[in-house]
Parts: C-alpha cells; sequence; structure tokens
C-alpha cells in the first residue's frame, strides 16, 4: 500500500464517519423534539384537569357534578362506558337488582351497539346494583311533594 | 386529601387519555359534525323547542320531557306543552324541497316516492289525535320497570293535518297479503351508526287503513315542530305514541309483524297473559300494545290548591280510551267511597280526548285528594291502584288524583 492509496481510504473513512455523525445528531434531535412533545402533552392535560377542578368541583355531597352520579366504587368505569351514547338522566332515573342492571347491559350489547366491557362489567354491574337498587313502592304510593298554594 | 388529590389527578389523565386514544376510534367518524356532546343544561330543552317552563326533563341525550298535569289543561295541546319521547338523536340540516317518503315493502304492488309538494297535493284531512306514550305512569310500577320514568305527562292532544296513509297505500297498490306497515325516520342511532334505526315501528294494515291515520305535515296549523318529526310524522291516534313515527321517510308494507328496531323482545309489549309481579315473561309470551286503555286526567286546578273558606271547587281536565270512546267520567273526594258523575262532552272526532268538568264541594274543612275515574264505551274503568305489573312497565291508566285543602 503506498502513501497515496492511504490517504484516498483515509478520505473515505473520513466522509463515511461524518455521514454516521450527521445522521446521530439528526435522530437525537428528533427523539428529543418527540419527547418534549408528550411531556407537554401530559402536562397540559394535567394543567386542564387541574383548571377544571377549580372550576367545577368534581364530586359534591357524594354526587358527580357532571354526570349526577352517586359517588362510588366504579364510579370512573361507569363515567367511562355508560355515558357516551345517552346521558347519564337513563342510568340514574332507574332502579334495578343486579340481574335486571346485568340482562339491561345484555340487551344493549345485543341490540344497542354497546361494547364487550371485560374484566369491567363486573365492577361496573357492581356499581349499578350497590348504588340504584330498587325500593319498595306498593300498590300505589301517597301525593309527595305537594306544592301548596292558596286559591283566588 | 392531598394524596388522594393526585390519585384524582392521575385516573383523569388516564381517563383523558383513554379518552383521546379510545373515543375517537369508536364513535369519531359516526359522530355528526356539529353535534355537540356536552351534557346540556336543562334550560337549554326549553329554549331550544320552546317549550313551556313547567316541562320536566327526564333525559338530555336522548330528548326526553313530560308535561305536569295542570300544563295540559288546554282542549287542544300546544307545541310548548306537548312531550318528547326520543330514541335517538334528531335529525340535522334538513331541506324540506329535497325530502321525500318511499312506500316499499313486499306488499307493495309499486314502489313510489312522494315529495312534501306530491304529498300536499292529495286531499288534506285534520283531525285531534290523541298520543300517550305506551310507558306514561311507568314510575309507579313495583318492582320498578326500567327506562324513563314518566309519570302523567306523557300524553297529547293536538290536531295534525295531512294525506290520509289509507289515501297512500291505494296510490301505491297493496297486496292482499298486507300485514303491516312499519316506518322508517331520519333520527340517528345514539351509537352514532349510520347502519341502525333507533325505533322502526308501525301499525297492523287495518290501523293504517283507517281514515285518522295520517301522514302529517301539520300540527296545529304549522309546520311539525323540529322534535315532534319535522317535516312528516306518521300519526296514529289512540295507539302508543311510538307507533307515530317521526321524520318520516320510508314506509314498508310488509306481509308479515314489521320487524325494525323495538317491535320485538320487551319493547312495546306486554305479557300476553297476566304475570305475577317482578315474574320474568320469554320474549315469545309478549305481545304487541295496540289501543291504549281508558285514561283521564285533572287538569284543572293544579294539584295544591288551599280553597280557604270556600266549600265548592270547579274541576276539569280530559278523557280518552284509545280506539273506543269515553262513556262516562266520575270524581270520588273520598278515596272511592262515592263517585260524583261529571259532565263530558263528545270528541272533537273519534280518537280525540274528550273534556270534562265537575263542581266539587266540600262537606266540611280538611285535606282531601279528588280523584277522577273514566269508564269507556265496553265498561272498562280506569282502576285505583297500579294495573297489571309488566316487565317494561307500560300501560298505567290508574286514577289520577290532586291534593286539595279546605278551611
Ligand atoms: C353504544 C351505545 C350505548 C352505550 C355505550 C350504553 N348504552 Fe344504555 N342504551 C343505549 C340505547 C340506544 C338505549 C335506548 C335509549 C332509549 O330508548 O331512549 C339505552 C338504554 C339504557 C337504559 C334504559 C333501558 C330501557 O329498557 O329503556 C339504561 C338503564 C341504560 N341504557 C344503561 C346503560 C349503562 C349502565 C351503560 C354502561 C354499561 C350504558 N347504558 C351504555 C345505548 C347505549
Amino acid at each position: 500500500m503506498d502513501n497515496k492509496q492511504y490517504i484516498r481510504i483515509l478520505k473515505q473513512v473520513v466522509v463515511i464517519l461524518k455521514a454516521a455523525i450527521f445522521s446521530l445528531i439528526l435522530l437525537l434531535v428528533l427523539v428529543m423534539d418527540m419527547g418534549y412533545n408528550l411531556l407537554k402533552k401530559e402536562f397540559n392535560n394535567d394543567r386542564t384537569v387541574a383548571a377544571e377542578r377549580v372550576e367545577a368541583p368534581e364530586i359534591v355531597n357524594g354526587v358527580h357534578v357532571r354526570t349526577g352520579l352517586v359517588e362510588g366504587e366504579g364510579l370512573d368505569l361507569v363515567i367511562q362506558n355508560c355515558t357516551t351514547c345517552h346521558s347519564s338522566k337513563l342510568i340514574t332515573q332507574n332502579r334495578m337488582t343486579k340481574t335486571g342492571w346485568q340482562s339491561t347491559i345484555q340487551w344493549m350489547q345485543e341490540t344497542q351497539n354497546l361494547w364487550d366491557l371485560g374484566d369491567q362489567e363486573a365492577p361496573i354491574i357492581n356499581y349499578l346494583a350497590a348504588n340504584y337498587a330498587p325500593q319498595k313502592k306498593g300498590r300505589r304510593a301517597r301525593l309527595e311533594n305537594i306544592e301548596w298554594y292558596e286559591m283566588e | 386529601m392531598s394524596s388522594s388529590r393526585r390519585q384524582f389527578i392521575k385516573k383523569s389523565t388516564l381517563a383523558a387519555f383513554s379518552g383521546i386514544i379510545g373515543a375517537p376510534i369508536v364513535f369519531g367518524k359516526w359522530l355528526p359534525k356539529d353535534y355537540i356532546p356536552l351534557i346540556l343544561d336543562q334550560n337549554d330543552f326549553h329554549n331550544k323547542f320552546s317549550k313551556d317552563p313547567a316541562m320536566v326533563v327526564l333525559n338530555d341525550k336522548p330528548w326526553n320531557a313530560e308535561a305536569q298535569a295542570h300544563i295540559l289543561d288546554d282542549k287542544v295541546t300546544p307545541a310548548s306543552r306537548m312531550f318528547v319521547r326520543n330514541n335517538g338523536l334528531i335529525p340535522q340540516d334538513i331541506q324540506t324541497d329535497q325530502w321525500t317518503l318511499t312506500i316499499d315493502g313486499e306488499s307493495a304492488l309499486t314502489t313510489k316516492t312522494y315529495t312534501l309538494a306530491d304529498l300536499k297535493s292529495f286531499p288534506k284531512h285534520t283531525y285531534q289525535l290523541t298520543l300517550e306514550c305506551g310507558g306514561n305512569g311507568r314510575n309507579e310500577f313495583d318492582p320498578p320497570a326500567k327506562g324513563n320514568q314518566w309519570s302523567i305527562g306523557a300524553v297529547s292532544c293536538a290536531s295534525w293535518g295531512g294525506v290520509r296513509l289509507s289515501d297512500l297505500l291505494k296510490d301505491v297498490g297493496v297486496k292482499e297479503d298486507a300485514i303491516y306497515v312499519g316506518y322508517y325516520g331520519k333520527d340517528m342511532h345514539l351509537s352514532g351508526s349510520p347502519d341502525k334505526n333507533p325505533i322502526s315501528r308501525g301499525v297492523p294494515i287495518s290501523k293504517a287503513m283507517m281514515e285518522e291515520t295520517l301522514i302529517a305535515y301539520e300540527m296545529n296549523g304549522e309546520d311539525i315542530p323540529l322534535v315532534h318529526g319535522f317535516p312528516l310524522r306518521l300519526v296514529a291516534g289512540g295507539w302508543p305514541a311510538s307507533a307515530s313515527g317521526k321524520w318520516l321517510h320510508r314506509l314498508s308494507i310488509r306481509n308479515k309483524v314489521h320487524d325494525g328496531a323495538k317491535m320485538e323482545g320487551s319493547s312495546y309489549r306486554v305479557p300476553c297473559e297476566p304475570v305475577a309481579p317482578g315474574e320474568k315473561v320469554l320474549d315469545e309470551n309478549m305481545c304487541i300494545i295496540e289501543s291504549m286503555p281508558v285514561k283521564s286526567l285533572i287538569t284543572y286546578p293544579k294539584s295544591g290548591a288551599m280553597l280557604g273558606t270556600k266549600k265548592s271547587l270547579a274541576i276539569r281536565g280530559h278523557a280518552w280510551a284509545g280506539e273506543l270512546n269515553v262513556s262516562v267520567v266520575h270524581y270520588s273526594i273520598d278515596f272511592g267511597v262515592t263517585w260524583q258523575k261529571c259532565e263530558l262532552q263528545a270528541a272533537a272526532n273519534r280518537l280525540a280526548w274528550q273534556h270534562w268538568s265537575g263542581n266539587v264541594s266540600f262537606p266540611k274543612d280538611g285535606y282531601y285528594e279528588i280523584w277522577a275515574r273514566a269508564t269507556d264505551s265496553e265498561g272498562n274503568m280506569q282502576p285505583m291502584l297500579v294495573p297489571g305489573w309488566n316487565p317494561k312497565g307500560y300501560l298505567n291508566n290508574a286514577c289520577h288524583r290532586i291534593a286539595i285543602k279546605v278551611g
């Protein structure tokens, strides 16, 4: 190997090295940017949640403010799975036994496009059965909440 | 406190993420562009649909709201006091010049499509028609029946104008094997799926052929309000109001009982044979509700009147009986021990509610309940107790009552 050949090879190696370093820096910048964006998203999410909380407290006197659902184990799952198609008023109006809630969910799955709830189904049904259970009404309830007024 | 708060924020972040990732995939493509999925304030209902402030909202998505007895005092129910039972989302951006009604089906001799102008070229007929939700009174059943918990206000009697369905059926031609007419509306299923109907019911061919069964384009002399089915509604008076399809764009003449959404299972059906409260009933033992039962309302005065020194009171209201007439209305101020007969007017037309009135005298000071009881032309009376339990809580026609204090 003469000197000329040696220098040519060296030059080629330098070019390859330059390219490699440049690519590496580019990759690094890209990765950092992505990371930063993700961080920013996380930060913003926390910020909006915190802001919402200041404006409208989520739970007041044991009731979730936006939906009117009772506070309890499984509330989050119910809000996520049960208030997209219809409002929570369809839940809060109703009183059912565990099997009643179960068959209502099954009816929605068979006929109304409700998705498979997987292992969230049990905690959802437990929440509903615990907080929206039937009460005895009898064959005819007495008149209630009468607003008395004087008649001219 | 602070740890539970931190946990809360973490949970919410998770929920927000699952929202970002999950919800748009499931629903995004189906959500109508300008449908705002916010939990709307109750007042929105009254402003948005020009409703009386005394209307009670049961559900804001889909819209379900009922009247109270005292705002149903009008002889002809104004739009502002008419109950709303929606099963899906109200159609958006309705273009009346492009709206059509197509009549097809196995038992149709031809398939025809009519524009609104075409429909208005048929003879116009106007009837006052009683529409009551099959589930009106559901909130009294024990064990409770699921669905919107209607009390007494899911009933109306407006004046409907339009073309007779029978005229259209004759125009299309009906085969001899026709059994049912099923409707399709433009409302959207709550899941946002365009291939699903929120509700698609109808009536047997015999009811479809009745002269009062209309394809209505007017209510109380004006365009039908959006929330009540603009621009076109099938109106079958005296039957559960779910038989009267809103935002109508298609009718199918079927050679079998229509099998659309909410025709099957326990929807708008009751046990063919009476069952014990809470009993499980198989689908095949459930029968479709047809004519609604006899019922009445005391619309004046509003419950809770304190009469002071007066010992008499004029009362009034309406009574209706599905396909039948009301033959008599009574009231009682002693929980059914004695009944007094009321004045009763004839109906404006078949299937319209009838107006009744009475003059009550109170023997002494005290707390009273006035109960009203209508009897139909076949002798059926309203029960004082909640009638036969059924899984979905339909057909509660128990007597309406109001509270009064004298002295
Ligand atoms: C994919 C859409 C969808 C989701 C998600 C959904 N539902 Fe429903 N649900 C419906 C529809 C459609 C109806 C019928 C609405 C109506 O008739 O007004 C309904 C009706 C109901 C009713 C009344 C039942 C009746 O017989 O009238 C209850 C109670 C109910 N839903 C509870 C729930 C609960 C609890 C969840 C969560 C597990 C849930 N829904 C999630 C679509 C859905």
